[in-house]
């Protein structure tokens, strides 16, 4: 038997969006002959009608209130359970804190492979993943040797279908959770002033070209000009700059903003893989070789010291 | 506290773009000529946070591991210069393109042959494949929970207090040992080996281990890959770039502004 299992996430009841977009993938999928789509989920009966509307065939729900807030220990077997339910050999989740430890647990645990981080996926008989390495720098196709192949999905890398309420699939429960080894005490959010980093409309970007942390007040200043918010390559993070939170890049925040400003980032493969998918971009450089000027839509080649400023006093002029 | 730290060699993840190169056919990175690589960005830290455990100790070893060519002693060795106590490479022509599966097999083979360890440590992933599976699968191979993304670790009690990266924010949680952590560069600053210290790490044991002593050859090798390389190239960029011309930085922000507008970006 054939077919995709799909790792739902919900958060206080709600689906995460990378739930919708894992399964715009797992159709895709199964347009190409990888067999029917069933979703799991942990929670309550109503988020598996959801899974049918947003695509899946079937749904599989864990009521088991220990899953709640869980480690990926506790996953696994109601994972493992799910996937013999569903007779799957093809297992999507996100890249997220679960399905980063999720993924490689549950491949080391049936001996098969993950594809970490994936970008885009294709059926041709068996599972084609594609995923970005050496900081984004190559690009790697990868298959899986045995069953069932296991990819966690980057955020924003396949679009969620609308919710189609017709849609009709056996939503059945289960309760399934494994022992918690590892005990969580408490969990903490990051204080983040403004609007989320990844939510933003507009994102102005600064890096290690900015010389130092000083450079972060004037992108601030700019960003809320245009009701952004501010974000850091990790060059600039790693140095202290700004705050890890905001970092945007292969090792922080995916975002795909209309518009992305990057001010002196040269535009190392680590950053461009978290935000390549901005719809606009503009360069602010003193240097016309940088990569992030030749993925640009408009560049600035000029000492941002200047550029910034004088931007801010124009943008308010035009009001 | 036993604890062995695992670090790799990469290519140096700074090389610039134009300088990065694949060779699409045997699907590998061509070294770029006059960089050598470079230890594991993340590594250090996982270094460092073993040195710190053992110095709040005031007891204990830290070993290091690292498999891959010989030339891998070199990331031995800073860790040695850091301070670590002593080293093992695990190297040999079975470990050629091995995956991740494999490596981390090797990897828990090896800390098995040393005793066990009470903690290892690892970077939060390697910056070249950039996968972080390897901690992942060392504790499974180990049978001892695993706990990813650390940003401050302690003793507590038999256990460790471990506090973790989360996409918007960060959680507090207590593992038990034995067990596997990965480091996050959130961890801070590693130390810089200091002279003295790089000269007492040439009088340290470095072991050196092949399949066989581990007793794992039939396991290695490419052909026993679970995840398998179909492709590994370059993405091509194509540039549409606009350069707003100007003849001063504040007439070339000034014809921004009105692209933007013009746009309808702003």
């Amino acid at each position: 038997m054939a077919g995709i299992l799909v790792i739902a996430e919900a958060n206080e009841g709600a689906l995460s969006s990378i739930s919708g977009e894992l399964l715009g993938a797992a159709r895709k999928l199964a347009g190409e002959g990888a067999g029917t789509v069933t979703a799991f989920v942990a929670g309550s009966e109503a988020l598996g009608k959801e899974l049918i509307a947003l695509g899946a065939d079937a749904a599989i729900v864990d009521t088991n209130p220990a899953l709640q807030g869980a480690l990926a220990e506790v996953y696994l077997p109601a994972v493992q359970a799910a996937l013999q339910q569903s007779g799957a050999d093809i297992v999507l989740m996100g890249q997220t804190a679960l399905g980063r430890d999720l993924g490689p647990m549950l491949a080391f645990a049936l001996d098969t492979a993950v594809s970490m981080e994936t970008v885009d996926l294709r059926y041709q008989g068996k599972l084609i993943a594609t995923r970005s390495c050496y900081g984004g720098n190559a690009r790697a196709e990868v298959s899986f040797k045995n069953a069932p192949a296991i990819a966690t999905v980057k955020a924003k890398s396949f679009d969620a279908l609308p919710a189609d309420a017709s849609r009709t699939g056996a939503v059945t429960t289960i309760d399934v959770a494994g022992e918690a080894r590892i005990k969580i005490l408490g969990v903490q959010k990051a204080e983040s002033t403004g609007i989320r980093l990844e939510d933003a409309p507009v994102v102005v970007s600064g890096g290690r070209g900015l010389g130092d942390p000083s450079g972060f007040k004037l992108l601030e200043e700019l960003a809320a000009l245009l009701k952004g918010a501010t974000g850091a390559s990790r060059a600039a993070c790693d140095l202290g700059w700004y705050p890890p939170s905001q970092q945007v890049g292969l090792t922080g925040k995916v975002v795909s903003p209309n518009l992305y400003i990057a001010v002196a980032i040269s535009g190392a493969s680590q950053h461009m893989a978290g935000m390549a998918g901005s719809k606009n971009i503009v360069a602010i450089n003193k240097d016309p070789e940088a990569n992030m000027v030749k993925v640009a839509k408009y560049a600035v080649i000029d000492d941002y010291r200047k550029v910034v400023p004088a931007l801010i006093e124009e943008i308010k002029k035009l009001g | 506290m036993n604890i062995v730290v695992c670090v790799k060699q990469i290519p140096d993840p700074e090389t610039p773009a134009a300088s990065f190169k694949v060779d699409e056919v045997a699907k590998k990175v061509i070294p770029a000529q006059g960089i050598a690589p470079v230890v594991n960005p993340y590594d250090p830290q996982a270094t460092e946070a073993a040195l710190r455990l053992k110095e709040a100790a005031g007891t204990g070893k830290v070993t290091v591991i690292s498999l891959g060519p010989d030339s891998a002693r070199d990331a031995i060795k800073h860790a040695l210069a850091m301070g670590a106590d002593e080293g093992v490479l695990i190297t040999g022509p079975e470990f050629e393109d091995i995956d991740n599966f494999q490596t981390a097999k090797a990897l828990a083979a090896a800390i098995q042959k040393l005793g066990g360890a009470d903690l290892v440590l690892t970077g939060r992933a390697a910056a070249d494949w950039d996968m972080g599976v390897v901690p992942l699968g060392i504790a499974q191979a180990l049978g001892v929970p695993c706990v990813t993304v650390a940003k401050a670790i302690e003793k507590n009690g038999a256990g460790l207090k471990v506090e973790r990266v989360l996409e918007d924010g960060f959680q507090t949680v207590e593992t038990p040992l034995p067990a596997v952590v990965s480091v996050s560069n959130e961890f801070g600053e590693p130390r810089y080996p200091q002279l003295r210290q790089i000269m007492l790490a040439a009088k340290k044991t470095v072991q050196v281990w092949g399949a066989n002593d581990l007793g794992i050859a039939g396991e290695m090798g490419k052909e026993n890959r679970r995840l398998v390389l179909e492709a590994l190239y370059v993405p091509k960029v194509e540039s549409n770039v606009e350069i707003i011309e100007g003849d001063t930085p504040e007439e070339k922000a000034r014809n921004l502004a009105q692209k933007l507008r013009a746009a309808k970006l702003i």
